[in-house]
């Protein structure tokens, strides 16, 4: 574990974007989003949430796969190169690092899509505690911990200083990169793992040995600090409006045709306006479609994001197997809730962001799902 | 051109050969540019072929693997990219990727069995490449019977190799129908599922059937008139797909990607999915 005074964010972005792409949470046109960080970019920690999750750095809402031409009977396939680009993601919550392992088992399962699996290759995630969870969030039904949000290095906030607790390889890597900004950071981040590394400390010159046991100190310290960060946050989480109010139970494959058959879906999708918001917003929602764009020197094959939601989204030319809001509302929130965790160890498709609870024109949401179909016994 | 690393990029084919088959129906021949196929499939599975600026979409691969030279797709003209494609001639590159899908169970659950295909339509598209799949290795399997039915004479896909080849064959019945007579027809005259009961098949084949929706679902009720098992019978679905590998999200039903998981199920696993299909 290190430590950081907050006064030192700004030095922070600027070695990391030395080495790396930064993306982190930035304020445009009145929205934060994540955004490249250039000299001068104002990290908008504070916010909680961005509009949309980091998700487009890995599955963009438009991506070029490959250039076509047709020249009379001649057809020319020239594939887009994958470009090679080092991405540090800072600030990231603990709902949407659990959306990118998710997105990971649609995307690097077999066959796995290259053009995900490297822009995820070469991502390293700087996740951010929650110290001010919102009204719309319920992570916690999916198993999130807001308060220990995972990623390859972990952090925490208080009013003076930054904690820095790197998880991974990846995450040891990069803090190698940034250590010389951190309090005791000793020689490397042997310091993060504390106590193991006393008996080196040891066979160590006398100077080294109080260097290392200072960051000891340190560490200690600040180890303390974040468990009482981290208790604290979890007082407000269980303090949540929707905490406790949701429950997952009796939704599983088990109870598919159950759950498909309800009555209750006509009038959980009477007012959906098939905006496909939900979808865009959505954390975790991959469906994409596959176009042609005319450059006028030839074709242009990309994907982009699609939504279930939308009337023509299963529509051939020999018909389309859902016709009705009805079926379509069904299929997004069956998937979620149903499908997926049937495929992938009862693992759910939603993690409980509250992204759609807040963008929702009409007020439907995942909750009022879970709310009116969960908890039920559906035998 | 060489193989790609990257999914849903294709390769490039051309077409070798045209047929028409029926009034909207042309089987197409496809090989790679540097000749012979350009990939090796398994009966049933599909390909994805597109032109650029057009469109791209998901076809059944027609030939049987056992063949080494080609691959064909009979493609019903209905939509704008098969309006395209039944505009081309010989000559004409085309992208193609594959080969995605499951296919039929013919090296497992087929093998040994006495089989029965009924096929509607274009529907003979993908049984086709198991029924020569099946004459290529005639001693893996017991006796064959096709029910083939469309709505007019001149609505059967290639006639001709059902008549010239597997007519001729020992052990191999072909049973063709129309929906309505006339003239010059001399064969049987009726829809394809009441055809399938007056024709009173014993239970100890194994089905695959294909063909309209309305057809599968009516030859079901014939075989379970018949006193067939769900287990028995087994079916190709075609639904909107846009990878073909599991992910794009168009084609799932379920707990399934019909893309990836099917499109061959067997009819007690289907009973299984929502009736979304």
């Amino acid at each position: 574990m290190l430590k950081m005074r907050l006064d030192k964010l700004d030095s922070l972005y600027r070695i990391i974007a030395d080495s790396y792409r930064l993306v982190a949470p930035q304020e445009k046109a009145g929205q934060v989003e994540f955004y490249p960080w250039s000299e001068g970019g104002q990290v908008r920690l504070d916010v909680l949430q961005t509009v949309k999750s980091a998700k487009e750095y890995f599955f963009p809402q438009s991506e070029t796969l490959y250039h076509a031409k047709l020249t009379g009977k001649k057809l020319d396939i020239i594939p887009e190169e994958i470009e090679e680009c080092p991405t540090v993601y800072f600030g990231v919550r603990g709902c949407d690092v659990r959306s990118f392992e998710i997105l990971d088992k649609v995307f690097l399962s077999e066959p796995a899509d290259t053009w995900y699996q490297a822009k995820r290759e070469q991502s390293v995630i700087v996740a951010a505690a929650c110290g001010n969870p919102e009204n719309t969030c319920f992570c916690g039904l999916f198993g999130v911990d807001a308060a220990l949000p995972g990623g390859d290095v972990t952090t925490w906030m208080d009013g003076s200083f930054l904690y820095w607790n790197p998880v991974t390889e990846k995450g040891d890597r990069l803090t190698e990169v940034v250590k010389e900004l951190f309090e005791g950071n000793a020689d490397s981040t042997e310091a993060g793992t504390g106590t193991d590394k006393a008996a080196e400390a040891e066979k160590a010159t006398d100077t080294e040995a109080e260097k290392t046991a200072d960051a000891e100190q340190a560490t200690e310290t600040a180890e303390s600090v974040v468990t009482a960060l981290i208790s604290q946050i979890h007082k407000k989480l269980d303090a949540l409006p929707l905490t406790g109010q949701l429950s997952l139970d009796g939704l599983d494959g088990d109870h598919l045709t159950e759950l498909f058959e309800s009555d209750k879906w006509a009038e959980l999708s009477k007012a959906c306006l098939g905006c496909g918001t939900c979808t865009f917003v959505c954390p975790t929602c991959q469906c994409y479609d596959i176009r042609d764009y005319d450059t006028g020197h030839g074709i242009q094959k990309f994907r982009c994001w699609d939504s279930c939601m939308y009337s023509d989204f299963t529509m051939m030319a020999h018909g389309n197997n859902r016709t009705t809001q009805l079926q379509r509302f069904r299929q997004r929130f069956m998937h979620k809730l149903v499908y997926f965790p049937s495929n992938n160890d009862g693992e759910y498709g939603c993690v409980g962001c509250g992204r759609c609870l807040k963008k929702c024109p009409v007020s439907l949401n995942i909750a009022k799902v879970i709310k009116t179909l969960g908890g039920e016994k559906h035998e | 051109m060489s193989k790609v690393d990257q999914v849903l990029v294709p390769m490039s084919g051309i077409v070798t050969d045209v047929r028409r088959d029926t009034p909207d129906v042309k089987t197409f021949r496809v090989n790679a540019p540097e000749g012979g196929k350009v990939f090796e499939h398994m009966p049933g599975q599909c390909a994805m072929l597109s032109i650029p600026g057009v469109g791209e979409a998901m076809f059944s691969i027609t030939s049987s693997p056992t063949n080494k030279e080609y691959m064909e797709f009979s493609i019903k003209k209905c939509g704008c990219l098969t309006d395209w494609l039944h505009m081309m001639e010989t000559g004409q590159e085309i992208a193609i990727r594959g080969p995605y899908g499951n296919g039929f169970p013919v090296e497992t659950e087929l093998k040994g069995k006495n089989l029965l295909f009924i096929a509607g339509g274009i529907g003979i598209a993908p049984l086709r490449s198991v029924i020569n799949y099946v004459i290529d290795n005639r001693e893996n399997y017991g006796t064959v019977d096709i029910v083939y039915g469309a709505r007019s004479a001149e609505d059967l896909v290639d006639l001709e190799e059902m008549k010239e080849t597997w007519m001729k064959i020992d052990g191999i019945q072909v049973h063709l129908t129309i929906d309505r007579a006339q003239e010059g027809w001399d064969g049987n005259v009726a829809f394809v599922p009441t055809y399938v009961k007056e024709l009173n098949f014993s239970t100890d084949k194994t089905v695959l059937v294909c063909g309209p929706p309305i057809m599968i679902k009516f030859v079901l009720s014939a075989l379970q008139e018949l006193g067939f098992a769900t287990t028995q019978v087994y079916t190709t679905m075609e639904l909107k797909m846009k990878c073909g590998v599991g992910k794009c999200g168009r084609c799932n039903i379920g707990d399934k990607y019909v893309c990836k998981d099917g499109p061959v199920f067997r009819y007690d696993q289907l009973g299984e999915l929502p009736a979304e299909y």
